[in-house]
């Protein structure tokens, strides 16, 4: 008891979080990087807010997403020179 | 020539290490082929990378060159402590910064201010304009080859630091301690950085897939 009761209090005084606030930590959350209490915060939050949860999805869906994107293919023009750098190498001894 | 090559595996689930580890061995063994490979897995992160430090893509392609040449001159040092890519890219934007017209990085966030807009929040702080929709458009009913179209646009239109880390990070995806040390930045910095770049994107696919009936 006597270690829950600062906690508790410090706790009440921290006012909830509102969904403005909610989207700039997205990050700092799934980063692992909020403070126990602000983490509680976030989730309490979330708990109440279907929008937020959404937004929340949207970002794990974006980074699911950006992790599938392929970036362009080797060019003609860069694989010949690319082979040659290899072969000047390979000349050095 | 290419067709020589294994199928890319769609959704590469395998640590990339292991493979970038058997590329590595052949590429010892001086299996020309082997460099080819790696060349190809890497070049387009490669290329991204050094086009947000220099001004052309004709330089970009040299720094990628030169990138390659020091590794393979360094390969016998490198030691596998990181991954072969975090190697490459820490090469790379090393490289980069030396050749590159623009100055090295101090500290970076011009780009300030709510990462949505203010305009879909009450004054109570609440969502008024809430998201709209999206995730299920883009599983379902979007190709997956417009989708990394969409997405590559945008990426080109983030801020070069935001482009960088998202790409690093989101992309390549490497752990947010090797994307600090490609880019000789801080944890914390980092986040900003993603966090901005990434709400970017999820922006552009609310705006681009959002509204749809679901």
């Amino acid at each position: 008891m006597r270690i829950r009761f600062p906690r508790l209090r410090a706790r009440s005084r921290q006012p909830e979080l509102v969904c403005q606030q909610m989207v700039e930590l997205v990050t700092d959350y799934l980063e692992g990087a909020l403070p126990d209490p602000d983490r509680q915060r976030f989730e309490r939050h979330l708990a109440g807010c279907p929008h937020c949860t959404e937004y929340l999805a949207q970002m794990r869906e974006t980074i699911r997403l950006a992790g599938r994107v392929t970036l362009e293919d080797l060019t003609p023009g860069m694989r010949t020179d690319l082979t040659d750098v290899y072969r000047r190498w390979r000349a050095e001894g | 020539m290419g067709d020589l090559r294994p199928p890319r595996p769609e959704g590469d689930t395998l640590p990339a290490m292991d493979s970038d580890e058997e590329l590595l061995r052949r590429l010892r063994a001086g299996d020309e082929r082997g460099f080819v490979d790696l060349v190809e897995r890497h070049n387009g992160a490669m290329l991204r990378l050094a086009l947000s430090f220099v001004s052309s893509r004709a330089v970009a392609e040299e720094v990628v060159q030169d990138t390659w040449l020091a590794a393979l001159r360094g390969l016998g040092a490198f030691e596998g402590r990181s991954s072969l890519k975090t190697w490459l890219f820490t090469i790379l934007v090393n490289r980069a910064r030396t050749t590159g017209v623009r100055e090295a990085r101090s500290v970076p966030i011009a780009d300030a201010g709510p990462v949505v807009d203010a305009s879909r929040f009450g004054p109570d702080g609440g969502w008024a304009v809430p998201p709209e929709h999206w995730i299920e458009e883009a599983e379902d009913r979007i190709d997956a080859v417009k989708l990394s179209e969409l997405l590559r646009i945008v990426l080109d239109t983030l801020p070069a630091r935001q482009r960088e880390v998202v790409l690093l990070r989101d992309v390549e995806e490497l752990t947010s301690a090797d994307v600090c040390q490609v880019l000789a930045i801080s944890e914390a910095n980092q986040r900003v950085l993603l966090h901005r770049g990434r709400a970017k994107l999820r922006q552009a696919l609310e705006s681009e897939l959002g509204g749809a009936p679901r």
